[in-house]
């Protein structure tokens, strides 16, 4: 990862890289980052800090729980969490196992027209949730699971899947041919194949996949927003906003506790899989 | 699997080696979810807009009376050319930021691994949640931002962020370049780094200046990504829902509604399907435009790759 | 100690035969001693055939001919190469074997097997690859354990063999590494250990030392070639250098644009090649072509170069006036100042050991190597003669050899 002009670098005077490089991008990153601060800041101060006309309102004089204490106790919020965790974690397991199935056929079985499914996977990938959200929820009621995590756990899938694949594809080409026909010669079968070489190979892919597909889910709106309407069966996002937010009196207090939490569990599995969430964003768009 | 043994396991080996069957087999649990919960309701809301489906009823085919009716709305003419101005600013301000920031990281830097990975935050961060800290910080009475420009003396009064048509979109579009610029900036950084610094070197051998290394090596290699990117930034852009929704649900007077939230709020909050559908059918031919841009900047990219240094 | 040399490999596996109470060596079958039943079990008795043999095989991709109808016999315990320029079919030709290709006609047997539809897993044969295909997952002994894990050996008999393996390749202390800690010889031999465990009836080599620096390129083939003594164990070997065919063939299968030139032991296509395609490829410096005319006289037949040189032939066929291609070997050629073809000096190349001197003769590039250390200089004039009996005469429009007795030929 050097730098593209390592080497030359002693050409650039200080004050020279202070102007056309530290400045910007020191306002890029306040810029950036400002609104997570403000959103701190905001779910620590109570309520009279919040409202009050005088005062720095860059800092909170008296932090209180107050507002996460009334989002985890007065609210459904906690079991908010928990739908969205439970759809996340079983669609993009599900997604993930139908994706390496399928991206193994398409890429390394090479039946007939294996080149004309990889074109489809990309397009389904391009396919918006926006222009879909109508007729899924004619076809969730349909099939009596409208309002029910069912309901999100087998939409979701939809966007997973021809992401996931596509992904999965870009890493299953990695990996050469050569080491499939010294196990097929080895005597391995073509599950044995995927199981016992091309899987344990393809674990960086894995993790791309399955951390990015579990943030998609996490984040979804638009199919809970439709599909669900019962605060039991909410998921994060949609719960915020549509439950906390009371008439014309905002609880920014807790509006900005519960987007905090909510965003919480990916930013922590981002800390820990930055490389492999980057490396899943790149793929996907490079591949 | 299918071992040694009898007759009747090798015979179902013979077949799970078979690839054609294999391959189907392999195929059939995404094809099934994919054409049933994809393929199937993307042909379904097509139909939908022919027809005056209403939540609770099948609706029955009316042809081409909901793009007619359409035409002739002032609202959905209105979100329309929203959506239009709402993707090309956004879309024209993200590239130009993104690349920006790209250049900036591709420098040599302490801790860069670790500024890019903050710097892809607020991409990660569920899109609601994050507007729902614009909502706060563009409120009428209380907005951080007003405060701020009040005390420098540049203005005396509150902004109205979200009050004034103008103003309101300006607003959803910097909290869409917000979002955006992150994905953006790390894709074309991923793409930067895979160009070769002896090319670089080169050109400073021949006599390049920062600024023609930057035109005619930096931008030529980088095209194909930036093609790819910029197609999946616009179709992003171009669907968007959820920003509007919760900053201004199309408001005020309308100003900010999208093809999107105008299709939600007539198919799902006003219960008229048909009527939702047509409007999210009339996106189909925009995407597909972006589609194949996206699909021939691989083509590009694949042809440049085979003479490519790599 | 990063590679042993051959002759204690030879030593240690001699060690290892004696002490299992075998004869050390010779007999054309002696790793048919392992105890073994092959994947499938119950085909034991196989170990005596394990010849392989192609009848008219042909590969076609669609419209495109890439194997047109190739016949190759290989001996039970025969070391064979496959040669030829890259894009002739060779390791097309290999994969066949394996079963990694389909054939489109004709029929390949190993043993007294016809194995057309017969999966890789199934033929019992052994390949090693030109990257070495090793799995980056798993540890040396896993690599080489994997095939016997897949037939399900009990565990002692697994790690008996890979250990065996392992003590006669020099691998011992690297068993429990991956494969990216290895330097490219260990890997090769992890490769070749791999191949080695499963005593198939027949290992085939894709390649297997192009990856290689060319110092340890030299060694391997040795050891390869050492390896093949002990065990027999019938090989088909695919290369484009033909310089390994030579060196460590039994027999050299020439290919070219997807057939067989010629096949046969290496110094017999050396000194009597079928074609002008074989004489130009064995042997390095390549042999030098001169175009050449036929004429009748009435004491007999003669090779004319330009207008200078007549060569006496006998017994060709061929009418008078015919074009020739007249071959002669670098090494072949005898440098004077009177008589002979005159050629101009283009360079002079001092290795050593000998001195090879390129120059033009009758407007043809020819290269000639001398034990002499001459010191010509570039643009001066030379004679050159070719050997008496050291030439071969093509006929120039098909290229086939002619059957000729050069009457001076002993």
């Amino acid at each position: 990862m050097s730098a593209t002009d390592d080497g030359m670098s002693y050409l650039q005077s200080l004050p020279r890289r202070v102007v056309t490089l530290y400045v910007p991008l020191a306002v890029f990153l306040i810029v950036l980052l400002f609104p997570f601060y403000w959103m701190v800041i905001t779910s620590l101060k109570p309520d009279a800090e919040l409202l009050a006309a005088d005062g720095n309102p860059f800092w909170v004089v008296a932090p209180t729980l107050a507002h996460f204490r009334k989002l985890l106790f007065d609210t459904a919020y906690p079991r908010w969490m928990w739908n969205t965790l439970q759809v996340s974690v079983i669609s993009t397991f599900l997604s993930l196992a139908a994706s390496v199935l399928a991206a193994y056929a398409i890429e390394r079985l090479r039946m007939r027209g294996s080149r004309t499914l990889g074109i489809c996977v990309f397009l389904a990938y391009l396919v918006p949730p926006s222009i879909l959200f109508i007729p899924l929820a004619a076809i969730t009621f349909q099939l009596g699971i409208f309002d029910t995590r069912f309901a999100l756990i087998v939409t979701y899938p939809t966007f997973l899947i021809p992401f996931c694949t596509w992904l999965l594809m870009g890493y299953f080409r990695s990996i050469p041919f050569e080491l499939e026909e010294c196990a097929l010669i080895d005597g391995a079968s073509r599950w044995q194949i995927l199981v016992k070489i091309i899987l344990p190979l393809a674990v960086p892919g894995l993790i791309s996949a399955g951390i990015f597909a579990f943030t998609l889910s996490w984040n979804e709106f638009l199919y809970a927003l439709t599909f669900i309407s019962a605060s039991e069966n909410k998921t994060v996002p949609v719960g915020v906003i549509t439950e906390l937010v009371e008439g014309d009196v905002y609880h920014w207090g807790a509006l900005m506790a519960g987007a905090l939490m909510g965003s919480l569990p990916v930013a922590v599995l981002y800390a820990f899989f930055v490389e492999h969430y980057v490396a899943g964003m790149t793929g996907a768009v490079k591949e | 699997m299918a071992e040694s043994g009898s007759a009747a396991q090798g015979h179902r080996g013979r077949l799970l080696d078979n690839r054609e069957f294999l391959g189907a087999l392999f195929l059939l649990p995404a094809a099934i979810l994919l054409l049933g919960l994809l393929a199937y309701p993307l042909g379904l809301g097509v139909w939908l807009g022919f027809t005056d489906a209403k939540v609770g009823s099948s609706g029955q085919w009316i042809g081409l009376e909901n793009f007619e009716f359409l035409v002739g709305d002032s609202v959905f003419l209105l979100s329309a050319w929203n959506t239009f101005i709402y993707t090309f600013t956004a879309s024209v301000i993200k590239f130009a930021l993104g690349l920006w920031l790209a250049l900036l990281l591709n420098e040599r830097l302490p801790f860069k691994a670790a500024l890019r990975a903050v710097v892809l935050l607020p991409f990660i961060v569920p899109t609601v949640l994050s507007a729902i800290a614009f909502w706060w910080l563009y409120d009428a009475q209380f907005s951080v931002l007003s405060w701020t420009l009040v005390r420098l003396g540049l203005i005396d009064h509150y902004i109205d962020f979200l009050g004034n048509p103008l103003l309101a979109r300006c607003s959803v579009i910097v909290a869409n370049v917000w979002r955006g610029v992150p994905f953006i900036a790390i894709s074309l950084l991923a793409g930067l780094q895979t160009i070769a610094p002896s090319l670089y070197e080169a050109a400073a051998i021949d006599g390049a200046t920062a600024l023609q290394k930057f035109r005619h090596v930096t931008l030529p290699l980088l095209s194909p990504i930036i093609a790819v990117v910029m197609t999946f930034s616009v179709l992003f852009t171009f669907t968007d829902f959820q920003l509007i929704w919760v900053l201004t649900h199309g408001g005020p007077l309308n100003a900010t509604h999208l093809m999107t939230t105008l299709s939600y709020q007539r198919g799902i909050s006003g219960g008229a399907l048909g009527e939702g559908a047509a409007i999210s059918t009339a996106m189909i031919p925009f995407l597909l435009l972006a589609v194949l841009f996206s699909y021939f900047g691989l083509q590009r990219r694949r042809w440049q790759q085979g003479g490519a240094d790599r | 100690m990063a590679v042993s040399l051959p002759g204690a490999l030879l030593a240690r596996w001699c060690l290892v035969r004696l002490r299992r109470g075998e004869p050390a060596g010779g007999a054309s079958n002696s790793s048919g001693s392992t105890p073994r039943a092959g994947p499938e079990g119950g085909r034991g008795a196989r170990r005596s055939m394990a010849s392989v043999e192609l009848r008219q095989v042909r590969k076609q991709y669609g419209q495109t001919s890439v194997i047109h109808g190739v016949d190759v016999g290989v001996r039970d315990g025969e070391f064979a190469v496959l040669v030829g320029p890259s894009g002739c079919g060779k390791s097309t030709l290999l994969r066949m074997i394996a079963g990694l290709e389909e054939i489109s006609s004709g029929e390949i047997l190993i043993g007294d097997r016809v194995v057309n539809r017969v999966p890789p897993k199934d033929r019992d044969i052994a390949m090693v690859f030109q990257n070495y295909a090793l799995y980056p997952h798993m540890s040396v002994f896993d690599n080489m354990a994997f095939s016997l894990r897949l037939a399900g050996r009990p565990r002692e008999d697994i790690q008996r063999r890979v250990e065996e393996a392992a003590r006669v390749l020099g691998l011992g202390e690297y068993l429990q590494r991956y494969p990216r800690q290895l330097s490219g010889g260990q890997r090769q031999r992890v490769a070749m250990g791999r191949a080695i465990v499963r005593a198939p009836q027949v290992f085939l080599f894709d390649e297997p030392l192009s990856n290689l620096d060319a110092r340890l390129r030299v060694q391997m083939r040795t050891e390869i070639r050492e390896l093949h003594q002990r065990l027999r164990t019938t090989s088909v070997y695919v290369t484009h250098d033909q310089i390994e065919a030579m060196t460590m063939a039994d027999r050299i299968v020439v290919m070219n644009l997807g057939r067989v030139e010629q096949s046969g032991a290496p110094l017999e296509l050396y000194d009597e090649p079928a074609n002008v395609f074989v004489a130009g490829f064995i042997g390095s410096p390549a042999m030098n072509f001169l175009p050449a005319r036929l004429r009748r006289t009435p004491d007999g037949v003669e090779a004319v170069l330009g207008d200078a040189l007549g060569l006496p032939l006998e017994g060709c066929e061929l009418p008078d006036g015919s074009a020739l291609t007249l071959g002669v070997r670098p090494e072949h050629f005898v440098i004077g100042s009177g008589a002979g073809l005159p050629a101009q000096v283009l360079g002079v190349e001092p290795t050593g050991a000998d001195t090879q001197i390129f120059c033009r003769v009758c407007g043809t590039p020819v290269t000639v190597i001398s034990r002499e250390r001459h010191r010509f200089e570039p643009g001066g004039m030379i004679r050159l003669t070719p050997l008496p009996g050291k030439t071969y005469l093509f006929d120039a429009a098909g290229g086939q050899r002619i059957p000729t007795r050069d009457p001076r030929r002993g």
